[in-house]
């Protein structure tokens, strides 16, 4: 549904127009429901983000609405991603346009899941959070930037909201290591050491 | 910074090497994989040209797309018989072990692992499903992953990973009657919260844990993600051992003795230093019910719906939400909801003993009429064990119906689902909107007994009075 390429190599900042979704602890059954992983490959999920909320809301969810068509941004609260481990939901952002994405905190598995297909996850305090939401409830057109390196939001018109993100996913995007196979299989040498010292593996 | 913990020993055992962006290479001593989210990964493996590098080291099975009625192949649903075809494919091409339909060892995969002796203490297992924080139970070190990781395990049988701190939930006295397993991390949940967890893996000690079978230890780990923690484990000790000792995959002999010599090595010592420590009383825990739509919206089943100026500001506005999405009243009691299906069943409350302890409710009594009632057990090897001891005639003569083994209604990827916005008794682990297969419906937890309770009654009641009476 996007002509944007998936997320590759080094991501230094993620740029684009933003789109809000405000509440607590959304989990994977929402970002994509469960019938919509009866499926073989990833594609096509875009279309149905948040499906069962957006045929509630009837048109008027954030992601039907015409200010956020192609938004790469999304910024959401507490516990983002929460609840099953299914990367059907990062696959299904990813693919309706997301980039990169501010929020309170996030469930660990959604975090790590958006990190192995380059997807920068950034937290922020909760009044930086509410003030960014804010920022771009008021203007959905202007342009925000995430910066990886500066660890800040910020708009053309000298807006900013300060950012956080653990050093070693910052470390990972800004030098193009976030996909971690090539780094895992380059220790094969390695992993037979720890495999062979473990008791399990050598039948005790 | 935790010290000595069974996760600080497991975590070094594993350890192959610092990675450059400064997390750990782990290596993963047990990968368990199902249809829904493997052949993604399968697919980028083959566009990587890699293969397998372990494949002795995963197991597979077909859990959550099943349908438990017939399971005869192909299955009606085209797009399920196209995912368990593309398992199997998949599993031959890579010499992969698949615990098929009709095996005796088919099921869901939390289940079968602990049954087949493959779960061990001790051991790193992942698979790409959130509830593989179950096989902590047995002093593993165990967490659900996603399709990525799926595929990194599968090239190089190991994972990037960040260490997690370590949170000691310590549980004095015994449950009570009526009391279950369910109850006890339901309660945990409700007072830690659904955030609570994250960055942590939960060490489940004290009396009140040690007193806890095998399977209601995998019941409290398999919700330990409900909390926010990715893992949660118990120390191995002799309930360990007793479960483990004959199973299929586990070691025999002489082997046997120096595993057990092992395992009992890893456990938390007394000079064990955790980041957080947090304790409950098991004795002062009703059997409890979610009535909204977090896990951790619980209460007693002689509670009330918590009103907003019982709840904690900040979670105010998703209590709001949920009063609107249950159509259930601030301050009613929860008591007494009426409830239009029951399901028991799951990865949580799916095996024998969850099966006996409904049972027991049901016997000699009557589901209500109007309500469907079914009960699905967790594997195959579950399903012959209640059927040995006439469990199936048991659910039936009570006017439950008697299902084929796999996920079933807790995540509706099968024909089990709920209509509009009927309300479910549900032996399960999410109460997420639209999570049972109806965008409106709205699901109740509880332990498989207070399920057949409320299949009984037609509405959620105390399974302590009927086992009394």
């Amino acid at each position: 549904m996007t002509a944007l390429s998936f997320p590759f190599g080094i991501i230094p900042q993620v740029e684009g127009r933003a789109v809000v979704l405000t509440g607590d602890d959304i989990d994977t059954d929402r970002i994509i429901p469960a019938r919509f992983l009866k499926c073989v490959t990833f594609e096509g999920l875009g279309v149905q983000a948040f499906a069962d909320d957006r045929a509630e809301l009837q048109g008027s969810h954030p992601f039907d609405l015409e200010a956020h068509q192609g938004a790469r941004i999304l910024v959401v609260n507490r516990n983002f991603g929460c609840g099953s481990s299914r990367e059907h939901a990062p696959q299904a952002l990813m693919r309706w346009g997301i980039r990169g994405v501010v929020g309170e905190s996030f469930a660990e598995i959604f975090y790590g899941n958006c990190l192995a297909l380059g997807i920068p996850c950034f937290t922020a305090s909760h009044d930086q959070v509410l003030a960014l939401q804010a920022a771009i409830q008021a203007d959905p057109a202007q342009t925000i930037r995430l910066d990886l390196d500066s660890l800040q939001a910020s708009t053309a018109a000298g807006l900013s909201w300060p950012l956080a993100m653990a050093s070693g996913p910052r470390q990972m995007l800004r030098t193009g290591q976030w996909d971690a196979t090539s780094q895992l299989l380059a220790n094969d040498g390695a992993l037979k050491k720890t495999a062979g010292n473990l008791p399990y593996v050598s039948g005790f | 910074m935790s010290a000595g913990t069974l996760y600080d020993k497991v975590w070094d055992l594993h350890q192959v090497a610092e990675l450059p962006g400064g997390s750990t290479q782990l290596f993963i001593g047990l990968h368990l994989i199902h249809e829904v989210t493997s052949p993604q990964a399968f697919s980028a493996l083959k566009d990587l040209g890699l293969g397998v590098r372990h494949p002795e080291r995963t197991v597979a099975t077909v859990d959550h797309i099943v349908p438990t009625t017939s399971q005869a192949r192909p299955f009606a649903d085209p797009l399920a018989e196209e995912m368990l075809a593309t398992l199997e494919r998949n599993c031959a091409e890579h010499g992969i072990s698949l615990q098929a339909i009709g095996s005796g060892r088919q099921g869901i995969v939390h289940v079968i692992a602990p049954e087949l002796g493959l779960t061990q203490p001790g051991m790193t297992v992942a698979c790409g499903d959130s509830h593989t924080s179950t096989h902590g139970a047995f002093g593993a070190i165990a967490f659900g992953i996603g399709t990525s990781q799926v595929r990194d395990v599968l090239a190089s049988q190991s994972l990037s990973m960040g260490k997690l701190k370590v949170r000691r939930i310590w549980v004095d006295g015994q449950l009570q009657p009526g009391v279950y397993a369910k109850d006890l991390v339901l309660h945990i949940i409700r007072t830690l919260g659904v955030k609570g967890g994250v960055g942590y893996a939960y060490e489940f000690a004290g009396p009140g844990i040690e007193a806890l079978s095998m399977e209601e230890r995998m019941t409290l780990c398999n919700m330990a993600i409900e909390g926010g923690a990715r893992c949660g484990y118990v120390n191995p000790d002799a309930t360990t051992f007793a479960y483990l000792h004959g199973r299929p995959y586990a070691p025999a002999g002489d082997a046997w003795d120096r595993a057990v010599a092992w395992w009992t090595s890893l456990a938390s010592g007394d000079q064990a230093v955790f980041d957080d420590e947090v304790r409950f009383d098991a004795t002062a825990i009703a059997p409890t019910i979610t009535w909204g739509i977090t896990p951790g919206q619980g209460i007693g089943v002689d509670e009330s719906v918590p009103t907003l100026e019982q709840t904690d500001p900040d979670e105010r506005p998703l209590a709001e939400e949920a009063y609107r999405y249950m159509d259930l009243q601030p301050g009613s009691p929860i008591a007494g909801v009426a409830v239009d299906v029951c399901f028991i069943g799951s990865c949580t409350n799916g095996r024998l003993s969850d099966l006996q302890a409904a049972a027991a409710v049901a016997k000699g009594r009557h589901v209500a009429p109007g309500i469907k009632a079914f009960v699905v057990p967790g594997s195959e090897q579950v399903a012959a064990a209640a059927e040995a001891e006439g469990l199936d005639a048991v659910f039936r003569e009570a006017g439950f119906e008697w299902r084929e083994p796999g996920c079933s209604m807790c995540l509706a990827m099968n024909p089990d689902r709920l209509e509009g916005r009927q309300i479910s008794a549900s032996s399960s682990n999410r109460n997420f909107k639209g999570r049972q297969g109806s965008a409106s419906g709205r699901t109740l937890l509880m332990s498989p007994a207070m399920v057949a309770a409320a299949a009984i009654h037609g509405k959620v009641s105390d399974v302590r009075v009927l086992l009394q009476s």
